[in-house]
């Protein structure tokens, strides 16, 4: 899938005035932050935002600012899809009855983790489902970090939060992560990919592609955050190379549900030898830190077992033969 | 009886939230489904780490809709169950409370009043659902909530939720406020055998003569849970006294809802409390609940300082509302004074029964409640 213009160049993209201005009261290290501002560069033309509760609605707009230089709504935790689907649909009826010129208008959803994985998915599914024209970006960082820290659907197995406790009875989250990204696909939507802001110029194009796509994408953009996660400001964006470099979060595209690995991860396909082992991704996070203790070094096995597992089938969906398991 | 883990005993230092997680916890609560919000989270992430300590549950749902039908799934099958949540949940839960007002489910809602509407001052506190309290989901019925103004009220408010949940067969509300919820006090836990734990009425009858919703002279039904071979019917329908759905019976729809509502009503004089300080002789009486109620016993005491007659009346009650007693206090006084967090909520109902007795309203919004000066220059007014 080709994009109709401008191919993102590190000067296209500097060039490019912000839509998402700095002076916001993000965290130290916010890769949520990072994300959003990146897949603004991304726009083609007017662009209506629509912000589920979460910590981008509140750290971008504390009164009497607001970093976004484009229209923006705060919707409730639990509409953006809906909320989304409104305005588009709004904007069609305008244009059909003249209200507006015929230009492009074009419409992105945000909402972090809980606002998607969780109170969300009614509407956002809803959305997929009636077809309308949106891109809906997901910044997952992991857990609501906006209250403090409580697990979510996008919260990985044995990561503490505040609600996951990491003590004797319990070894921090006892669920898996929920593959939204695959539940996407399922709708049989027209585009769905991950991204991480490490690789931002898949990012962008990605993000781009999903604003040109025809009907609704769907963009999982992975986002540290090192107040939740317990990890070094400064290694946020390290820390989104990572968890692609050990497939705990892979980069692909699912056009009109054919999926394809990103560069990145195809790499790693092609010369599995690269792959890292996800200690290497968990051992630099405090949420993590009680699987290294004897014990609940289990679950450390079990987290490699899930995510090779879960790799695996994404090398089927992309027509790549997983590699040979060894005894 | 409460075991020594579960239970604790003693004094404490702690903030109004982890007070009412306790608080649920001595009631006998081991079920608690809920979502974070602010200012309510520390009730979720105390009982996260708490229950499993004695084989009680903490079930984080995906939303506030999903907390409330956890919360009346666990009561059927036998746990006394919680929710906790703040402006926004309360709103989501509101079809909930409803199912478990005509399923005449025991639970308990905890909902600490942030400024709203709609997302409105998340840290900051409020008294604006009060009227959500009683009126929130749709139809007719009548229900308990509770206001606590202290971290010790936090706790044993709570545990009275529970008894009433229990007792009454409703879903009773606990209305704190960020600022009761979030202030850190002292607590006292008081040992096993001076807590008043009630449990809901089991039935007594052979398992074929039981009929799900017939009541006792008290109008509450005895109420057995799954699995205990009693066969029942449970609907969010207008339903006979086997539980069946009736539908299209304007007599069923009479009777059902009638009692709903009398269950609270009729037996308002064992539900009511409130707090009295220096009403005997008073002049003017505040009336107020909360956070707002500890600046006004301050204004009260002032006011007297400086020779008026006015006197406190302390809502611990705001469902059923004291009706009978602001009567009494209207004929008594010249005026009453009302400050509140809210746009005018409680005022109403003061009104209603104050008759010809003038009724000043004093609002407040935002960061703080009312200081004591600001309510003592309206008692002023009005004295």
């Amino acid at each position: 899938m080709a994009i109709s213009e401008g191919k993102f160049t590190t000067k296209d993209i500097a060039e490019k005035p912000d839509l998402f201005l700095s002076g916001h009261r993000a965290c130290a290290g916010c890769a949520p932050a990072t994300v959003l501002r990146l897949i603004m560069k991304a726009t083609r033309g007017p662009t209506i935002v629509t912000n589920a509760t979460g910590c981008m609605e509140v750290a971008s707009t504390i009164y009497p600012y607001t970093s976004w230089a484009a229209p923006w709504l705060h919707t409730a935790f639990e509409t953006a899809g809906a909320n989304a689907s409104g305005i588009e649909t709004a904007l069609k009826i305008l244009r059909k009855k003249g209200r507006i010129k015929d230009e492009q208008v074009d419409v992105i959803a945000f909402a972090g983790d809980g606002g998607t994985f969780d109170i969300g998915i009614q509407a956002l599914s809803g959305a997929v489902e009636r077809g309308h024209d949106f891109l809906y970006v997901l910044y997952d960082n992991e857990a609501y970090m906006n209250t403090g820290i409580q697990r979510s659907g996008g919260t990985p197995l044995g990561a503490f939060t505040t609600t996951s406790q990491a003590g004797s009875a319990v070894p921090g989250k006892l669920e898996n992560k929920k593959p939204i990204a695959e539940i996407m696909v399922a709708h049989d939507m027209p585009y769905v990919a991950t991204a991480a802001p490490y690789y931002w110029k898949d990012l962008i194009v990605k993000a781009r592609k999903g604003i040109e796509v025809n009907g609704p994408a769907f963009l999982h953009a992975f986002a540290p955050c090192p107040r939740g996660w317990r990890s070094d400001p400064a290694k946020s964006i390290e820390l989104s190379r990572l968890a692609v470099e050990t497939c705990i979060f892979p980069l692909w595209e699912a056009v009109n549900g054919e999926h394809q690995l990103s560069t990145p991860s195809k790499v790693i396909a092609l010369a599995p030898q690269k792959k890292k082992p996800v200690k290497e991704y968990l051992q630099v996070q405090g949420r993590f830190r009680h699987l290294f203790t004897p014990k609940y070094e289990k679950i450390l096995d079990e987290i490699q077992r899930f995510t090779d597992e879960r790799w695996n089938r994404l090398l089927k969906r992309c027509g790549m033969t997983p590699p040979a398991k060894t005894a | 009886m409460p075991s020594k883990r579960s239970l604790l005993t003693g004094a404490h230092f702690m903030n109004g939230d982890v007070a009412c997680a306790e608080g649920a916890i001595a009631a006998g609560c081991r079920f608690f489904a809920g979502y974070p919000i602010t200012p309510a989270t520390e009730i979720a992430e105390h009982l996260s780490q708490r229950m499993p300590e004695f084989g009680g549950i903490y079930i984080q749902m995906e939303d506030e809709i999903a907390s409330m039908a956890a919360v009346l799934g666990a009561s059927y099958a036998g746990l006394k169950a919680m929710t906790a949540t703040s402006g926004p949940g309360f709103s989501l839960m509101q079809e909930n409370i409803g199912l478990a007002v005509m399923t005449e489910t025991p639970c308990v809602i905890v909902d600490i009043m942030r400024g709203g509407p709609s997302t409105g001052q998340p840290t900051l506190p409020g008294q604006q659902d009060v009227m959500q309290a009683r009126w929130g989901s749709h139809g007719d019925y009548a229900t308990v909530a509770l206001a606590p103004s202290s971290v010790q009220e936090m706790f044993d408010l709570t545990l009275e939720a529970f008894n009433l949940a229990e007792t009454y067969r409703v879903p009773a509300m606990l209305l704190g406020d960020e600022i009761v919820a979030h202030m850190y006090e002292k607590l006292v836990i008081p040992p096993p055998d001076k807590l008043r734990i009630v449990n809901r009425k089991r039935p007594n009858v052979p398992r074929e003569e039981y009929m799900p919703f017939k009541p006792d002279e008290d109008l509450v039904p005895p109420m057995a849970c799954f699995g205990e071979g009693y066969h029942f019917h449970a609907t969010g329908l207008t339903h006979d006294e086997r539980g069946y759905p009736q539908t299209s019976s304007s007599e069923a729809q009479q009777k059902l809802v009638t009692r709903l509502c009398n269950k609270i009503r009729k037996n308002e004089d064992k539900i009511i409390r409130v707090e009295e300080t220096m009403l005997d002789d008073a002049d003017v009486a505040v009336v107020a609940y909360g956070i707002v109620a500890r600046s006004a016993l301050s204004a009260v005491r002032k006011a007297r300082e400086k020779g008026i007659k006015a006197g406190l009346l302390r809502l611990i009650t705001l469902w059923p509302f004291p009706e009978k007693r602001v009567a009494q206090l209207a004929e008594q006084t010249k005026a009453i004074v009302v400050p509140e967090m809210n746009c005018g909520q409680m005022v109403l109902e003061v009104e209603r029964k104050a008759k010809e007795t003038p009724v000043a309203f004093l609002s407040k919004l935002g960061e703080e409640p009312h200081t004591p000066l600001e309510i003592l220059e309206e008692i002023r007014r009005n004295s």
